[in-house]
């Protein structure tokens, strides 16, 4: 295989994999401090896509020619929108719940994601939907048709991910938030005896795992430039693979999850068969969880005595 | 093994039964003919064309005294092209909405279970659009179309890239379902009837659903394809052909009906990435002389009869002709009648064989212009 196949499918599965990674943190989050799987996060994502694409038609329309500004405008109000959303569902579908079986929670998240499915399906219609092109810049390594390219918006969601994981990261480590997050991780009860308001910091996960996954829709819809009702579904299950690959619980670990899974799917394609692409993700998921049943960066659970 | 097919048959006598009684008692004279396709999900678009054509047609026999003076009440049933959803459908329609005839389905995955569902109960089913060869080829006597089939389908797209385009190394992708695979390997036989199968450089398939498809096209681009050739659908299909754009890869795409929508402009994020590929689908109906009267009737009516809105039409009328010439509903009766006329439909003279395929039906290739419409090329 040529040198230059193989560096441009390092570009593609390291573009994959940051979207995987930036949803990821989305489920890792909120697992982490609740120990419930959000299934409605890929809806999340797939809400923060039209979002996107209306933010950018609108602004056009009154005739915005500045590309830099209606992005950063797009993606300011596609992740407070998001967001929004995110706040929303937890406060009616989970909160609620909080206290009763460990199931009840699992089949709201189910239904909030069947919610989001369905109402966009029926007030954007089932169609795919699209975006032309707007950052056509690409950068070619090589020369005549041997070339490595990355465009600029590939280069830009490799650089975004790692960035907003690096942000969130100190975030949690080192903020009084950060800090609230981690005691209510690690004893709900303990952290609200001592003063922390735990709805709260739970309500904020909550809103930053959903402003992660409009981050990744704003990218997805510049680099794929088409969207449908049910690109959350897919895209989601991968996310969250990624999340248990990683260890679910840890930022850093579902950030490496998404990369090795994009990575994986990217390289295996590539160069054994596409058809059996998700077959070898998933079995490489069951090895390293048969030999770290935690994943690869979390944390065996301790027993409390 | 008898025991397993004799509460079948009893439940099928029940269901005949129940149909002719309430034929008898019911004050409001009509029949009910059931719609199915994907009336929602991403090939919605399809559906709605089902339907147009469907009603267009039931309006146009209901107002000319509708079938042995009842008149049509059409059913929709929505599979969104889901297997399982299609059979719960099928089921529907005839316990449940009492249809003595349907219409549909689209995919043909979802065709080929529920058509067994009406074979069963005996009930005439014509789908305008299933091309899989499988959909006729099970022995269910009841079972019709009204389009041609794959193995006409891929093979002509074989001898158009072998031919015209010249192809020297062809990618081959498909989306591993019963339709896009099976005209992905109708295609193939063809190439290698044709002696081309050598020139064969890639034989892969992508996952439904998905939007990223870049590592499979930096693989194709790898292989040197001047010609991709593509089993499947528009929502895979127009992320893919930007994605080959992207990556600077200019083999011409050549692909299926599944691929021919509007929709696809979108899909792909433009026409500039569609200009030029080339698509093998049902011939244009639009463009046949004998159905310019009913064309104009859609428009007065607001509706453009694409893609398969005028063989749902077809499909319609046929099913009018023949309760009409035998005065039953009776699928049996219904399919023997139809294997032994011809009718007259919007689309021409129909004749089917002893399959329930059409005897003559062709495809025509069409082609993508740069301001994101496709146009039909010579009809062969």
């Amino acid at each position: 295989m040529d040198w230059h196949i193989l560096a441009q499918q390092l570009v593609n599965g390291l573009t994959l994999g940051s979207i995987y990674g930036l949803i990821a943190i989305g489920y890792t989050m909120v697992y982490g401090i609740i120990g419930m799987i959000n299934f409605a996060h890929g809806d999340v994502y797939m809400l923060s896509a039209y979002v996107t694409a209306i933010s950018l038609a609108t602004l056009f329309s009154f005739g915005l020619d500045s590309l830099p500004f209606a992005l950063l405008v797009t993606l300011v109000m596609t992740m407070v929108i998001t967001a929004a959303y995110g706040w929303t569902i937890e406060r009616i579908a989970y909160r609620p719940l909080r206290g009763s079986t460990r199931l009840a929670p699992l089949i709201s998240a189910i239904g909030v994601s069947l919610v989001l499915q369905n109402g966009v399906q029926l007030s954007q219609g089932a169609r795919t939907q699209g975006v032309p092109s707007l950052i056509p810049t690409t950068l070619r390594f090589g020369e005549g048709d041997d070339f490595v390219q990355i465009t600029l918006v590939q280069l830009m969601i490799i650089v975004i991910s790692l960035s907003s994981m690096a942000a969130l990261t100190w975030l949690i480590q080192r903020t009084s938030l950060g800090r609230q997050c981690r005691a209510t991780q690690q004893d709900r009860r303990m952290a609200a005896i001592l003063g922390i308001n735990t709805d709260r910091i739970i309500s904020s996960v909550f809103i930053i795992g959903a402003a992660m996954a409009a981050i990744a829709g704003v990218l997805v819809t510049l680099n794929y430039g088409s969207f449908d009702f049910n690109i959350g579904f897919v895209t989601g299950i991968k996310a969250f693979t990624a999340a248990v690959l990683g260890g679910i619980g840890s930022l850093p670990g579902a950030m490496l999850g998404g990369l090795i899974l994009g990575l994986a799917e990217a390289l295996f394609s590539g160069m054994v068969n596409t058809d059996y692409k998700d077959v070898f993700a998933f079995s490489l998921l069951v090895l390293v969880l048969i030999f770290r049943p935690t994943g690869l960066l979390g944390k065996p659970e301790v027993e409390k005595v | 093994m008898d025991l397993p097919s004799f509460p079948r048959g009893l439940l099928a006598m029940v269901l005949a039964g129940g149909l002719s009684l309430s034929g008898l008692a019911g004050a409001a004279e009509t029949i009910k003919i059931g719609v199915a396709g994907p009336m929602t999900g991403g090939n919605a678009a399809f559906g709605e064309q089902f339907w147009n054509g469907a009603t267009q047609a039931a309006e146009a026999i209901n107002a000319a005294g509708g079938i042995n003076g009842k008149q049509i009440e059409l059913v929709k049933g929505d599979d969104a092209c889901e297997p399982k959803q299609a059979v719960a459908v099928a089921n529907r329609l005839l316990d449940q909405d009492k249809a003595t005839a349907v219409i549909g389905h689209f995919c043909s995955s979802s065709t080929i279970p529920a058509s067994e569902v009406y074979a069963d109960a005996s009930v005439l089913v014509i789908t305008p659009g299933s091309t899989n060869p499988k959909v006729t080829e099970r022995d269910l006597p009841t079972v019709f179309r009204m389009c041609g089939r794959d193995d006409q389908q891929g093979p002509m797209a074989a001898d158009f890239i072998v031919n015209k385009l010249k192809a020297k190394k062809i990618a081959v992708v498909h989306d591993k379902d019963t339709y896009g695979q099976g005209i992905a390997d109708a295609m193939r036989a063809r190439l290698k009837e044709l002696k081309a199968d050598k020139k064969e450089v890639l034989y892969e398939g992508l996952t439904r659903g998905e939007k990223d498809f870049n590592p499979l096209v930096t693989k194709i681009k790898g292989s040197g394809a001047d010609v991709v050739y593509f089993g499947g659908l528009y929502n895979e299909a127009g992320p893919l052909l930007r994605q080959l754009r992207d990556q600077g890869v200019k083999a011409t795409f050549v692909s299926g009906d599944g691929s021919l929508d509007p929709a696809i402009v979108a899909a792909a994020g433009g026409p500039k990435f569609i200009e030029g590929s080339y698509m093998t689908s049902v011939r244009e109906a639009r463009n046949i002389p004998a159905a310019q009267k009913v064309v104009a009737k859609f428009k007065a009516a607001g509706i453009d009869p694409a893609g398969y809105t005028l063989y749902s039409y077809a499909s319609l009328q046929s099913i009018a002709e023949a309760m009409k010439a035998t005065k039953s509903t009776d699928g049996k009766k219904l399919a023997d009648w139809l294997k032994s006329h011809t009718v007259t439909t919007v689309l021409g003279p129909k004749k089917w064989d002893a399959k329930g395929d059409l005897k003559e039906s062709g495809f025509s290739i069409y082609v993508w212009g740069a301001d994101g419409n496709y146009k039909e090329m010579a009809q062969k």
